[in-house]
């Protein structure tokens, strides 16, 4: 599916993704993680990716090998430079009073690997988690 | 478009906020305008009803880590009650049961503000 990038969109799309995990056998608790693993991508994108332009489009798609299940959520943004990561000190983002800043960690906990790639001006994030 | 209200309620200096639906990046700016409201309304104690809550991401979380220290530093917390479990399991992830008073109950939270010797 595709969506204009916008937060109004986030329940539309996690909702979509966690039926297709429901329907691919996974437990409430995994089709859970997977919900809020799609959207910690999506809202990343929105922010970072294409910086709250409603105009720019997001690419979701779903699908699954003999063991695993994947998203995929592509964009034609800035990319994500996953070198740049580190692991969040919430405490201390606490104390500083940053508001979040914890999405791609979240992602990394929930789900069993995560590829980031870019190609033709396509990012893409590729959330796999074991069937 | 995610659904999200809150409901707002008072028990003597204790503001409650009622959280209701789906907390994602589209929604938490409504619980944002409500926190800073008390806060400039000077109204410090704050609990915080996830019984009704769906669903967080971080965007939600994100609202709770801006503004506990400005609360703490004038006297004031933010305690969190009645959390589903798919709600907590986030929370749990990212530390905050070591950084946030997250209680069962709001009674038990109202009392810890009205009587914060006894809780210790």
């Amino acid at each position: 599916m595709d969506v204009a990038a916008s937060t109004g969109n986030l329940q539309s799309v996690r909702d979509f993704v966690a039926n297709h995990a429901r329907n691919h056998g996974f437990s409430g608790q995994d089709t859970e993680e997977i919900r809020l693993a799609v959207d910690e991508a999506m809202t990343n994108i929105i922010k970072h990716a294409y910086g709250y332009d409603e105009s720019k489009k997001i690419y979701i798609s779903v699908g699954s090998d003999d063991d695993t299940f994947w998203v995929a959520i592509q964009d034609t943004g800035h990319a994500f430079d996953i070198s740049t990561y580190t692991t969040p000190d919430v405490p201390e983002r606490v104390k500083q009073r940053q508001k979040g800043g914890v999405g791609v960690y979240l992602i990394k906990r929930l789900m069993d690997k995560v590829e980031y790639s870019t190609r033709n001006e396509h990012n893409e994030i590729k959330m796999i988690k074991k069937l | 478009m995610s659904q999200f209200d809150i409901y707002k309620r008072q028990h003597q200096s204790v503001e409650i906020l009622e959280l209701n639906g789906e907390l994602d990046a589209h929604t938490a700016p409504v619980l944002e305008q409500h926190i800073t409201k008390l806060i400039e309304s000077e109204k410090y104690q704050i609990v915080v009803n996830f019984s009704s809550l769906e669903y967080i991401s971080s965007a939600g979380l994100g609202v709770f880590m801006a503004y506990i220290e400005d609360l703490r530093e004038r006297g004031g917390d933010i305690k969190l009650t009645n959390m589903k479990e798919n709600v907590y399991n986030v929370f749990d992830l990212l530390g905050f049961p070591t950084l946030y008073d997250i209680l069962d109950e709001e009674s038990q939270a109202i009392k810890r503000f009205q009587n914060p010797s006894e809780s210790e």
